[in-house]
């Protein structure tokens, strides 16, 4: 597996804060009048009847608004309905719901065309880096002769005009002209365009960084770069058709629930058109205005209208988090996993182990220790040098920080640093065996001393830490081991809660690291995942993934490099860090542009809230209806039958003023929705019976009441209209 | 005694048979639907050689669609062989001197036996002879019992299966459904009921001159044994006109009592059977909890619409009595005609037309339910399995993961059988009212020959006629003429298709479901065994049948009934 260390590497208090919605994706999940306003000719394009025909439930909605339309423009030459329920109607009755029909139309329009202006300015910027640059060719590339392409004959070629298999010289500040792996050079390259970080990356030949983004810039050096896609199909066209929704194909959940909408509908369909045959033996007949006023507030149109707002805005709310789906059924299937690969190092641990403290071997003192370890470590620029004077301070170091001497740097060989002092001392910290070698250079060490190094080795070893022996070799020429200091591998803070939460929601976590079993153990066990792959390698990896999916689990994982592709690939959902291999990149199904990869977790939540979004919406949607027929039933026939005037159980003013009070609640509660469709509703890592009793309480019962409620402030405002 | 402390009585009677049979009766089926391979029983030689003599291979598995074959050709020939019988009358040794039965009625009772409805449009002990009676309705009465089994078992074990392209076998389910289940039961209950006073003879009519000097010829027949399977396999067709208000078929307290015990006896165990298939008998008893509840609410809202009836005769009485036998009461007609329509029987021991207004509602809403509160006998489960798929569906989605219900996933494919099932019969029952008003020639003759009471009243009982047909139940709100070429052609229809593309859709799903490998269960799993389930499945099926016929009932017994 590779040991990839994020570009951004999280820092403790947003590992802790990563379980609240991130204070820029709140304020883009509101939704501003602007935004709104900008939306409206979107709205109105979106009538055309055969985009709308996609949607069969506000087709339906469309054909009943010019259904009555018509009848409203012919009513004053052929005399309309003049009376239902027993009651006269105004004469501006049958405009008045042609009117509330298409605004019904337009709200639904309105959400979807919202959803998608929020896409569209992230759109727009990436389009600019899109624009046609000129890229120097290279010409019968010889990548074993002239790797470097130095003496190779280049020609000038429009990037639009760049193929498979090119290979292009790309020197600082110019744009990389197409998507590709670097083959040759190492370059710091401007990605701001893509990703937003200001700050710029490395990007070298080889290993796992050397995927680059056609239109990011390169700021130094110079690098020689085999393009990787079709122009038309890189990395920045995926990008704006993903945030415009132009790719944006059914989820399976999503075409499941259409089914089920669909076929809700036909039952209201065949309930309005066997209505008046059916009331014609007993009653009289109810006029056209009024069936089809029916027809649409039983039809489920509060999800039919949002439907596709939410789906556009889950693949949104991803995007704010910088992760780019290239399926909605990635997204969807993000909310069913089961079990979470993660990598130890950089999610489940920081990068680098730090000192956790100091052992000293009998009969050295802790000062002599800690002393020798600082000062050795003065001058190691590594993350765990710095941890050790760190730690030796906290404990009281106060010996003068700058460092005098010769520096001895750390070689594969020696495996051992140090520094030699002024005075002819020298100091040592390194692997076990290495220091013990060096330290019997001056004379023999007993067993004894042996016996217990060996025993504190294992110690720390066993709980996952890496032993760091420290000996000196003072100006006599003696020598001896001083003891040894614990390089902790540390658990990032609140990492423990996030995976018993993940438990709750019924995910299991493994964590993959190429440590051994044994420090794998301690350091599972300290995290609190359900089960760890040690030693792992890309076809363990594999293995594991296969083996849960037979098992009918869905996996996810993150991965960055080459080797991880398989993976990757095999993953139902891979979320392939932006650092990484494009092999990576094309091989997992989500890019991560931050590469951070405790963004799993958040992915996973967003998958949810998506599928939350649409049940709680369809049922509330479904509830309404029994207060709308408690609106609409009573005036169509309270005149013929009195006695259902018990069932106007709201005291809707006059059948007029209820059938239309019903329209417009069915109409407004579209556009009050639409912060929610967009916004997502809130999610909270319960157990799934806890989830189902809190949502069906909001909007199972609250969709029954609501409109009681709704339906007749909206008629209190109608009745005082004149003749309503 | 007092009428509440007999009610009482009855009902905690009743719980403890329920309770005490349906372990044993639900693993019973359970062990001779599973077959040796599963842990079942081994073939009996009479079955071998049954099996023999047919032509199949009781080993050979068949796929959902093989299955669905056998269902079909089973279904065409009874019909055809059905039709024959009554055609035949008049030829045919113990037919009482009774004529051919006209063709409009023999293709309606034929189709209405077969698919377990029991639609009678006729008066039988005028119509049709022993020959008819025993050989083809009774025939019927057993095997289109067992049919509706095997087909839920098929679903059942659509769910029990991983990766598997085979449900079972048809030819084998409804064998040992006929010869193992029905019946052993059917011969143990007739004798109980011959002990209760249900007559069993071949005497044929017996005129007697009565105290006042007239004549009466008074029918006898085999009833016993045909009242054993009309009430165990929730058939319903009676042997007499009046049914089980009849002294013949149903002539005491305790009688009544049994009839009803018969009637719940294997939908309610099926569950049970359903619950050890999966592996999981918890998932039976939240299937009988969403069924108990339903019923529990239906029956006690029927009885106190009943205790209260409006109206000088009602109020003399002390209740409303019309159309009830006094042997019975008010609960004890209450309580059968509760039964009767949940349970998709359709047998009567009172007149459904002469409930009240609201009371009159209720048998019709039972039915409006889909017959899942049992239901029938296999179609009440498989009704009930599919409400569960749709309020999985919900809360799958509830809960921010793909459904899943018993580590199945309910994907598009699922979830458009369902949907489609739930469209069948609100569609037949609603377009079959509206047609019998909307076409002038048909409503001329339904106004002029089959409507009785002319308003309101009569649109119920119209609407009465689809909904018992569509949902192959055949109690009839009575005071509606049926035997005319409209109502025995319309409903004829609406019973075949009320049947036969449920169980296609059915066994789609089985096979769906079958071919799926398994989820397990995890935290994140919405679990479907708790009240939680059981209160939104409750919930789904009330919700559903109420959006869709909320119009319709308004215009009949609403109307009527709210003053």
């Amino acid at each position: 597996m590779s040991t990839h260390t994020p570009a951004r590497a999280a820092a403790p208090d947003e590992t802790a804060g990563a379980g609240e919605t991130p204070a820029a994706a709140k304020k883009a999940g509101a939704f501003s009048p602007a935004q709104l306003a900008a939306a409206v000719p979107g709205a109105f394009r979106k009538l055309d009847p055969r985009e709308l025909w996609h949607n069969p439930v506000m087709f339906i909605v469309e054909v009943g608004a010019a259904l009555t339309t018509a009848l409203a423009i012919a009513e004053p030459f052929l005399g309309g309905a003049e009376e239902s329920g027993g009651a006269p109607v105004p004469a501006s009755f049958t405009a008045g719901i042609a009117a509330w029909l298409w605004l019904t139309v337009l709200f639904a329009n309105l959400a979807e065309s919202v959803a998608e202006g929020r896409g569209k300015a992230q759109a727009d910027s990436l389009r600019k880096t899109r624009t046609s640059t000129s890229a120097n060719v290279v010409v019968g590339y010889d990548e074993k002769t002239d790797p470097g392409a130095v003496s190779a004959a280049t020609e000038q070629r429009s990037s639009a005009d760049l193929t498979l298999g090119d290979v292009v010289v790309v020197t600082a500040g110019e744009l990389i002209p197409g998507d590709g792996d670097i083959v040759d050079g190492i370059a710091s390259v401007d990605e701001s365009a893509i990703t937003g970080e200001s700050a710029p990356v490395v990007r070298e030949s080889g290993g796992d960084r050397s995927a680059v983004t056609g239109g990011t810039r390169v700021l130094s050096d110079r690098i020689v770069v085999r393009i990787t896609s079709k122009p038309g199909e890189t990395f920045v066209d995926r990008m704006i058709a993903l945030v415009e929704g132009a790719s944006r194909q059914k989820t399976p959940n999503e075409i499941a629930l259409n089914i089920l909408l669909a076929s809700l509908t036909i039952v209201f369909v065949v309930v309005t058109l066997t209505l008046n045959p059916i009331a014609s033996y007993a009653a009289s007949p109810v006029s056209l205005p009024v069936l089809v006023a029916l027809l649409v507030c039983l039809i489920p149109t509060t999800i039919g209208g949002l439907l596709s707002a939410i789906g556009i805005a889950g693949m949104d709310r991803l995007v704010q988090r910088n992760v780019l789906a290239l399926s909605g059924r990635a997204v969807e299937a993000a909310g069913d996993v089961t079990t979470l690969l993660l990598d130890k190092t950089g999610t489940i641990t920081y990068g680098n182990r730090q000192a956790a403290s100091f052992t000293p071997l009998a009969g050295v003192a802790l000062d002599d220790l800690r002393h020798a370890a600082a000062v050795s470590s003065l001058a190691d620029p590594t993350p765990e040098g710095k941890s050790i004077v760190d730690l030796a301070v906290t404990q009281g170091f106060t010996a003068n920080l700058t460092v005098s001497g010769e520096i001895v740097p750390f070689t594969a060989q020696t495996r051992m640093s140090g520094l030699d002092l002024p005075g002819g001392s020298q100091l040592r910290k390194g692997a076990g065996s290495s220091v013990i070698a060096w330290v019997e250079e001056a004379g023999p060490v007993t067993g004894a001393v042996r016996e217990e190094l060996e025993a504190s080795i294992r110690t720390i070893s066993n709980a996952g830490g890496t032993p760091l022996v420290v000996a000196e070799k003072r100006s006599d020429g003696t020598a001896r081991v001083l003891g040894v200091v614990y390089l902790k591998d540390v658990v990032k803070t609140g990492i423990a809660e996030r995976f018993a939460e993940l438990r709750a929601m019924g995910i299991r976590t493994v964590m993959v690291t190429g440590d051994n079993p044994l420090t794998a153990a301690a350091i599972a066990a300290e995290a609190g995942v359900d089960d760890f792959l040690a030693e792992a390698t890309p076809e363990q990896k594999l293995a594991l993934i296969r083996r849960e999916q037979e098992g009918g689990n869905l996996v996810a994982m993150t991965g960055d490099g080459t080797n991880d592709a398989p993976a990757l690939a095999q993953a139902d959902v891979g979320v392939a860090m932006n650092t990484g291999t494009s092999a990576a990149k094309e091989a997992g199904n989500m890019v991560d542009l931050d590469s951070d990869p405790t963004k799993l977790i958040e992915i996973v939540r967003i998958g949810k809230q998506l599928l939350i979004t649409r049940g709680a919406l369809t049922t509330f949607s479904i509830a309404n209806d029994v207060a709308k027929y408690f609106a609409i039933i009573p005036a169509m026939f309270a005149g013929v039958f009195p006695g259902l005037q018990a069932l106007n159980i709201m005291q809707l003013h006059s059948p007029a003023s209820a059938i239309l009070s019903a329209i417009i609640f069915n109409a407004v509660i579209i556009v009050v929705l639409i912060p929610l469709a967009l916004r997502g509703v809130a999610y909270r890592a319960l157990s799934a019976s806890q989830v189902l009793g809190r949502n069906l309480l909001i909007y199972g019962l609250g969709g029954v009441v609501a409109p009681f409620i709704g339906i007749k402030l909206v008629d209190l405002v109608v009745s005082l209209l004149p003749g309503f | 005694m007092n009428d509440t402390l007999a009610a009482i009585l009855q009902v905690a009677t009743l719980v403890l048979f329920l309770v005490l049979i349906h372990r044993p009766l639900g693993d019973y089926m359970a062990y001779i639907y599973a077959g040796p391979t599963a842990g079942g029983s081994k073939d009996l030689r009479v079955e071998r050689g049954f099996y023999r003599l047919i032509g199949v291979d009781p080993d050979r598995e068949q796929t959902w669609r093989a299955y669905l074959s056998g269902v079909l050709a089973f279904s065409l020939i009874s019909v055809l062989v059905l039709y024959g019988i009554q055609r035949l009358q008049a030829v045919l040794p113990y037919s009482l001197g009774l004529p051919a039965i006209p063709e409009g009625l023999s293709f309606n009772t034929a189709i209405s036996f077969v698919t377990n409805t029991n639609w009678q449009s006729y008066s039988p002990e005028a119509t049709m002879g022993y020959s008819v009676q025993l050989a083809g309705l009774a025939v019927q009465n057993f095997v289109s019992a067992a049919v509706g089994i095997a087909v839920a078992i098929a679903l059942v074990r659509g769910f029990a299966r991983r990766n598997s392209g085979t449900i079972g076998n048809f030819w084998v389910d409804l064998t040992r459904g006929t010869l193992r289940l029905l019946l052993p039961l059917s011969i143990l209950t007739a004798v109980v009921l011959i002990a209760g006073g249900v007559i069993q003879n071949f005497a044929g009519f017996t005129d007697v001159t009565t105290l006042t000097g007239g004549t009466q010829s008074i029918p006898g027949g085999p009833v016993a044994s045909q009242e054993a399977i009309k009430m165990l396999g929730t058939n319903g067709g009676g042997f007499f006109n009046a049914n089980s208000s009849h002294p013949f078929e149903n002539p005491t307290g305790w009688t009544n009592l049994v009839e009803v015990a018969l009637m719940l006896a294997i939908p309610f165990s099926l569950p049970r059977a359903f619950g050890r298939m999966v592996g999981d008998t918890r998932q039976g008893y939240a299937i009988v909890a969403v069924m108990s509840t339903l019923f529990l609410l239906s029956f006690t809202a029927l009885t106190l619409l009943e205790s209260s009836g409006a109206g000088s005769a009602a109020q003399a009485a002390g209740s409303a009595m019309e159309g009830k036998e006094t042997r019975f009461g008010i609960f004890g007609s209450t309580l059968f005609a509760s039964t009767s329509t949940l349970t998709s029987t359709g047998a009567i021991n009172s007149t459904h037309d002469s409930f009240t207004a609201l009371g009159g509602m209720m048998p019709m809403l039972n039915m409006m339910l889909g017959e899942v509160a049992p239901g029938g006998v296999g179609s009440g489960l498989y009704g009930m399995l599919v409400l569960a798929v749709i309020a999985v569906f919900i809360a799958g989605l509830l809960v921010g993961r793909t459904p899943e219900y018993l580590g199945k996933k309910l994907g598009p494919r699922e979830i458009k059988i369902a949907s489609l099932y739930i469209l069948v019969t609100p569609v037949l029952v609603l377009a079959g009212t509206a047609a019998s008003f909307a076409i002038p020639a048909v409503r001329a003759d339904v106004e002029g020959t089959s409507i009785w009471n002319p308003g309101i009243h009569g649109l119920s009982e119209v609407l009465y006629a689809f909904t018992s047909a569509a949902n192959n139940n055949g109690s009839a709100f009575a005071g509606l003429t049926a035997n005319t070429p409209w109502f025995n052609s319309a409903l004829g229809v609406a019973m075949l298709l009320g049947r036969l593309l449920p169980i296609v859709l059915v066994l789609a799903l089985a096979g769906s479901l079958a071919a799926q490998g398994t989820v397990p269960a995890t935290a994140g799993t919405l679990p479907t065994h708790r009240p939680q389930f059981v209160g939104l499945l409750v919930g789904v099926t009330v919700i559903i049948t109420a959006l869709t016929y909320f119009p319709a009932i308004t215009l009949g017994p609403l109307a009527e009934g709210l003053h």
